[in-house]
Formats: C-alpha cells, structure tokens, sequence
C-alpha cells in the first residue's frame, strides 16, 4: 500500500496536480483557495504562478491547455466573478490540455464579502461540476477532473468550501505520471470565437452536455448510493454528506460528487428506493430544483436555511430520532473581532483618516479592518477595486465638494487586481479624487503572498519589481506622493494638500506588513504612569497593546508590543517612553 | 468499532495552536487511527479567536465536533475557554492556560474580562485542569513554548504512549529550538500526570 499522510483538501489538491502530470498552477489569492497554489510551488516538476487577478489566471490557465499541459486555475468564489467572461467562452473552444478550475466557496462568510453558491456557474457556463467531500476525494477528483476535461474537451469547476479546503484527512500518496507534450494545433474554428464558430461551437457543447449527463449516470467514483435504511433517502454532496453519514450513519445516501450535470436515472433509481427522499445541501436549492424539474418529489430547503452552514447536530436535529443538542448560550462573555496587528502601518493611516473626519470608500484587504471602533474610518466595502470606482461614483453624483472630503484606500496587490483600470476611468472622466495606495510590499491578508510590486515571484525567485508610482503617472495622474505610513505630520500634510486640489491625486503610503519586516521591530515601550494622565489620545489607534485600566490610565501589553512608537508619537506627555529590551 | 473521540483546541491568533495541532494530529496518525482536523484561517490570524478541531477513531466522517461533544478541550487563554464551553461533553475535561489575552472591546474598555472566569469555567466542567503554561514555559527558558507545555498536560490525559510524542514532536520542531520544546514538554507532562 502506498504512503498515508493527512493533508488539508487544498494540499490533496496541489498533490492530485502533481500525480496527474500537471504543468501549471495559476490563481490570485483569496481565502479558502490560497494554499492550493502556495503547496504546488513547492513541486520542483509544477510551474506555479500568482497572476494579477482570477481573469488573468484563467486566460493564462486557458493559454496553457490550449499550448497542450494540464493546467489548474485556483480562486475563491467571488474570484470566479472576475474570471466568468473567459470562463463562459472557454467552455466553447474546449482544450487541449485538461483545464481544470478551483471554485473554492466559503459558506458561513468566515473571510468572504458573501456566501455566492458557484455551482450555478457550472450550470450558467454549461461546464461539469464536480464537489470533493474529504482530502481523499479533493486528489482523487483533480485527477479525475483532468481527465473528464480531455475526454469531454471541456473545462471543469472542482467546487470546494472552506471546510473541505481547510479539514485535513487520510490521504494515500501515489506517483506522478508524466504526460507528453500535446502539440499545438491551429484550429480556428475551436479556438476562433467569433459569431460563425462560436454557433457552432454552442451546438458541439450542448451534445457534450449529454454526454456528460451519461457519464454523471455511469461514474461510480463520483455518484453512488449507499443502500441501508430505506425508509428515508438523502441526496447530499460535498462536506454536507460527511455530515450526514456522521449524524445518520444507517440511512440510504445518494452521495454526488458531480452536481452538474446530475445523474438522473440514478436519482430516480434511488427515489424509487427509499420511502421519503431528502436533499441536504448548504446555500442554493441547487441539486434540490433539479431534481424538482425531474419530477421527482424531495424536501429540502424548506427544512434547512439557504444562509450559512449546515451541521451534523442540524441534520441530526432535523432528520434523526436523537433529540438536538442545543447550543448553550454563553452570556457576557466579549467578543474577539480580528484586529490590525500591533505595529501593522495601516493603522496610522486609519487614525488619521478618523482623525480628519473624511469619507472612506474601501478595498479588500486587512485594511478592510480599519471600519473596526475605535478607527470607523471605512464608509464602503463591495469588491475588489471597487474602492476607487465607487469614489469617483460618489464625486458623480454629490459634486466636486464630496471629493473634497472623500479618499479611496486600496491596497497594493489589490491595486493590481483592478484598481489600475477604476484610476485610469477617474482621470478619463474628469474626476478629482484622492486615492491612498497602502503598499505594505505583500499580499497580507491572506497570508502574504507575492505579487508584481514585490520583487518576488510564486516560486521566490525574483521577477520584475513593478513601480506603482511610474504606474500611476503613467495612467494619467500628474499628483503623485509618496509618504511612510508613520510619518504622521507627512501624511496628514499630504492628504489636505491633495484633497484641496481639483484633479485627480495618489498618495502611496509605505511601509512592510510589520509581520513580514520583522527586522524593523524596535524595544518595546512602558507607559510611565507619573506621566499618564488617562487623557486617551493613544488609545484613539485601536491598537491592541494600549491597555486601558481601572485608573483611567494606559499600560503596555510588553509581549504584544513591537515598538512601533506609534502611540509615543501621539502622546502630548512623552508618558510612552521606549525600554530597552525587543 | 470505537466512538470516535473529539478534541477541540481554542485560543487566540498568534499563540502557536495550529503547531499544537499537528503535532496532535501526528501521534494520532502514528497510532495508526483514522484522524480528521478543521481549521479556520483567514481573518483569525489577525487576533481572533482560533478554533481548531481533532477527532479521530476507528473510522471518521465529519472533521467538525458538535455542541457538548469534546472530551477534552485544550483552551490557551480563559476567554476562549468560556467560549468553548458549549462544546464540552458533560463528563469532558478541560485544560487551560490561566492566561488572559484582553480582546479589542475591552481593551477600549468597551466590555469587562470577565473577573470569574476560571469560577465560572469549574463550575461548569466536570473536570478543570488550570494551570499559568506562561509561566511554565518561561521556567523552561522559552516563552514561545506554551503550547508544547498544555501538549505536554493534554498527553497525561491521553491514552498514547510517551515515546509517540517524542517521535513526533522531533519529527515536527524544528532542530535549534528541540531542547527548550522538550523540556517544556515534560514541565507539561509531569504537571498533568500528577494533577489527572
């Protein structure tokens, strides 16, 4: 027997590339999906790139297959927003290599902006969909995803959620089998979308469709039933059927591990089967709808929510004989929100900000956190990039006096992802806004990941440093300073000066996440309670190492505190004085 | 076959649970059981609350432990063991750091830390094992080491052989930091042994 060893779902996934002689991996961060592409980096034999935004991942995993290799293109669900437009036309042209897409969906927005259920793209697209339940089957189904993909000429969605992505369990290791080149064959009727080829292209794929809706019926490794207790059925899929097998372990299971298409014949084998059929599925009546349309009658979303998770104890709850175990209210005890990290720079940009009383429109980011009490500096938070669009939005619709008062923040890989193209629109109609670019040299908030302003590549190579600033003029913004995040005066000076003139401005403000630049830490500091007079000023930054007393006055949380000196450099009283030890 | 046994690891962002939890997770493995583990990433590394969640057995289907299931729950800081408290079994163990991390509303003063915290919590668990691992791990000349120290008490109530967590805690620490993890390992060890 080969080697068993516990992976989270995205390792299982990187792995599967590898076994399957994959040559690339290409994705934009974005929580649950990031460790996908972070672990195929570590395959000497798999190339592994971070591209600027899904889009561009998708085109270039598009590219790739088309050229020959097996290709996988990560991104959490509101990626696969940005990637849709290549994606509904590649499901046309088909591939040469397999293409093989990561939707990685985060039911009960535990890092997410919302709770999208993407298996509505496998259908929308017209492109398989297939719903790992464990580790095992996150390998298993990468590898039978590429191979699905070639024999159908189609791209297919492996469609994770956070709990598949980031559960670990038994996986068992197997070689790489290594694939030739395919070669590159013009083909402009495949790969040529234009109205006469992309006709019949629709045709070819809606026959593959059926074909696929065979093989959903005659795969095994992905439908199956599960004869026991006939006198319920359960339809589930992905983590959910985990859930049910623990909360019921001797009812019969329909377990889908492709969604889309459904097989048929073997819902209606199994509806036949059982008394009273069940679908349980988290978010959209997706499976639930299908098989409504099959005629077939099945309970489902009336007895469980279409908002957030579902739990073993739910279904144990709503489906067993074992009465519910109730979660006991724990009262009073204060909530644990996530904060910017002592020493984080964002945070003086937020306080000054809050402190200049401005309208914020926002980005996606760790920045996102300066809404947090007691900075509140951010007014608006949407989607990637949005923050400098919906500026120039609010300009169009209050007038010049809004913009005067109104700055976007963007961070910098969040710049790149598509911020550049809302600037460019900004300068190219007539808008005067301020815009801060908070380039912190990393893509933070997903576990710092590299990106074009970095120097790095997915790999740690070094690549091509992208200058924002060059960047920037080059779009047409003639204003453009650059300021450190905790030179307080400097920034404050900046941001008046620029929101007072009528054209469109950038402040870049910089400074290293303070976790990456840990060679920046400074002796830690005390609070001198002689000194201290309780006045709060610090305590105006949120930072989490000025504790308030009983007193009124502030101490130090010296195994917190990374000296940034931010809180000394706000003092009126000098009373946060630096020690020597880090 | 076995019930499959859960144990829930909580604490805040930044207190080294997630090595805690592959160290676990490797002696269960070496131990030959069937082992799932869920984590929440992504905002919670930013000083959240930190929830990780073991259960292994002859055969596992759900990586998520349900309310008053645990029996054992591993807490690295008072807070977050009161949170935890419904996911306790009723004859579940509890073992805590007395540690108190202060959360963002109540370092505003915003919210009030609970000053009964450690009452309340042996209250309602059956069995408390309280001990300041801070302090334990500093003795053993490491402060980083609090989470080897409550590994060290967590393997006293386990039924795995001494040698397994060893072999793993080698296999997982990295080289130049083996002694101090070792030493706070067996602070954490003996403590527990002699408390159980």
């Amino acid at each position: 027997m080969n080697e068993k060893i516990l992976l989270t779902g995205n390792e299982a996934i990187a792995r599967g590339v590898w076994e399957a002689g994959g040559h690339l991996v290409v994705a934009y961060p974005g929580t649950p999906s990031t460790e996908i592409t972070e672990n195929a980096a570590k395959y000497l034999e798999l190339s592994a790139q971070w591209a600027p935004n899904e889009k561009v991942a998708l085109e270039t995993g598009i590219g790739c297959s088309i050229a020959g290799k097996r290709v996988l293109v990560a991104m959490k669900h509101v990626g696969l927003n940005v990637a849709a437009d290549p994606l509904f036309t590649a499901a046309y042209t088909g591939v040469n290599g397999g293409l093989v897409i990561v939707s990685a969906d985060d039911p009960g927005i535990h890092s997410s902006q919302n709770e999208q259920d993407n298996r509505h793209y496998g259908r929308a697209a017209k492109v398989p969909v297939l719903e790992p339940s464990d580790s095992k089957e996150a390998k298993n189904f990468t590898k039978l995803a590429f191979v699905l993909s070639e024999q159908f000429d189609v791209p297919v969605i492996l469609r994770l959620t956070t709990r598949v992505a980031h559960s670990q369990s038994l996986v068992e290791l197997s070689p790489r089998e290594e694939l030739p080149l395919k070669d590159y064959v013009k083909d402009a009727g495949k790969y040529v979308m234009v109205p006469a080829h992309a006709k019949k292209r629709h045709v070819i794929l809606e026959n593959k469709l059926l074909e696929l809706a065979k093989f959903s019926d005659q795969n095994k490794e992905l439908n199956h039933i599960l004869w026991q207790n006939r006198k319920m059925g359960i339809v589930a899929s992905g983590a959910v059927y985990q859930y049910v097998r623990e909360a019921l372990p001797d009812v019969s299971v329909l377990k889908i591990g492709m969604s889309f298409p459904l097989p048929e014949k073997l819902i209606k084998e199994f509806a036949a089967g059982v008394e009273k059929l069940f679908v349980v599925e988290e978010l959209e009546p997706f499976m639930e709808n299908a098989i409504k349309a099959m005629g077939i009658e099945v309970v489902g979303s009336e007895m469980f929510p279409r908002v957030g998770e579902i739990f073993t104890e739910d279904i144990r709850a709503k489906l067993g004989d074992a009465a519910a175990r109730p979660i006991l209210p724990t009262m009073g005890i204060p909530v644990r929100p996530p904060v910017l990290c002592p020493g984080c720079p964002h945070r003086a940009v937020f306080y000054v900000l809050h402190k200049l009383k401005l309208n914020v429109s926002g980005d996606i980011g760790c920045y996102t956190l300066g809404f947090m009490p007691p900075l509140s500096a951010i007014d608006t938070t949407i989607c990637m990039g949005a923050s400098i669009s919906v500026a120039h939005g609010m300009e169009v619709a209050q007038g010049r006096e809004m913009a005067a008062k109104t700055v976007a923040v963007i961070g910098d890989s969040t710049f790149i992802h598509s911020g550049i193209t809302s600037l460019i629109n900004t300068v190219y109609n007539g808008g005067s806004s301020t815009i801060l670019i908070l380039d912190n040299s990393i893509t933070a908030m997903t576990g710092h990941q590299h990106n074009p302003a970095t120097g790095f590549d997915a790999k740690g190579n070094p690549a091509p440093k992208l200058s924002l600033a060059a960047l920037v003029r080059a779009c047409g913004v003639n204003r453009v300073q650059i300021v450190d995040a905790f030179d307080l005066k400097k920034l404050q000076a900046a941001l008046k000066e620029e929101l007072a003139v009528c054209e469109p401005s950038v402040i870049i403000v910089e400074r290293a996440c303070a976790l990456i630049d840990k060679s920046s830490r400074q002796p830690v500091l005390v609070a001198n309670q002689e000194k201290c007079n309780g006045c709060g000023l610090c305590l105006a930054l949120g930072c989490p190492c000025l504790i308030k007393r009983s007193d009124g006055k502030v101490e130090v949380d010296a195994a917190q505190c990374v000296g940034c000196g931010l809180c000394a450099a706000l003092c009126q009283r000098g009373a946060l004085e630096k020690t020597g030890d880090e | 076959m076995s019930k499959t046994t859960n144990i829930l690891i909580v604490g805040v962002g930044g207190q080294g649970t997630i090595l805690a939890s592959r160290v676990l997770a490797g002696v269960l493995l070496a131990e030959k059981y069937d082992v799932k583990v869920s984590e929440i990433h992504g905002m919670s590394q930013r000083g959240g609350s930190v929830v990780t969640q073991v259960r292994y057995g002859d055969f596992v289907a759900s990586p998520i432990i349900e309310p008053q299931t645990a029996d054992i729950v591993l807490a690295f800081e008072l807070l977050e063991a009161l949170r935890s408290l419904p996911f306790l079994a009723e004859d579940g163990k509890l073992i805590v750091n007395t540690q108190a991390i202060l959360p963002m509303p109540v370092v505003t003063g915003e919210a009030q830390y609970p000053t009964d915290a450690l009452s309340q919590l042996e209250k309602q668990a059956s069995l408390v094992l309280a001990t300041d691992a801070l302090q334990m791990a500093l003795a053993c000349g490491n402060p980083k080491g609090v989470n080897i120290v409550l590994l060290g008490i967590l393997s006293a109530l386990m039924d795995i052989k001494e040698e397994t967590w060893l072999l793993v805690l080698r296999d997982k620490v990295p080289p130049r930091f083996l002694g101090v993890n070792l030493a706070a390992f067996a602070e954490g060890r003996k403590w527990g042994l002699n408390k159980k």
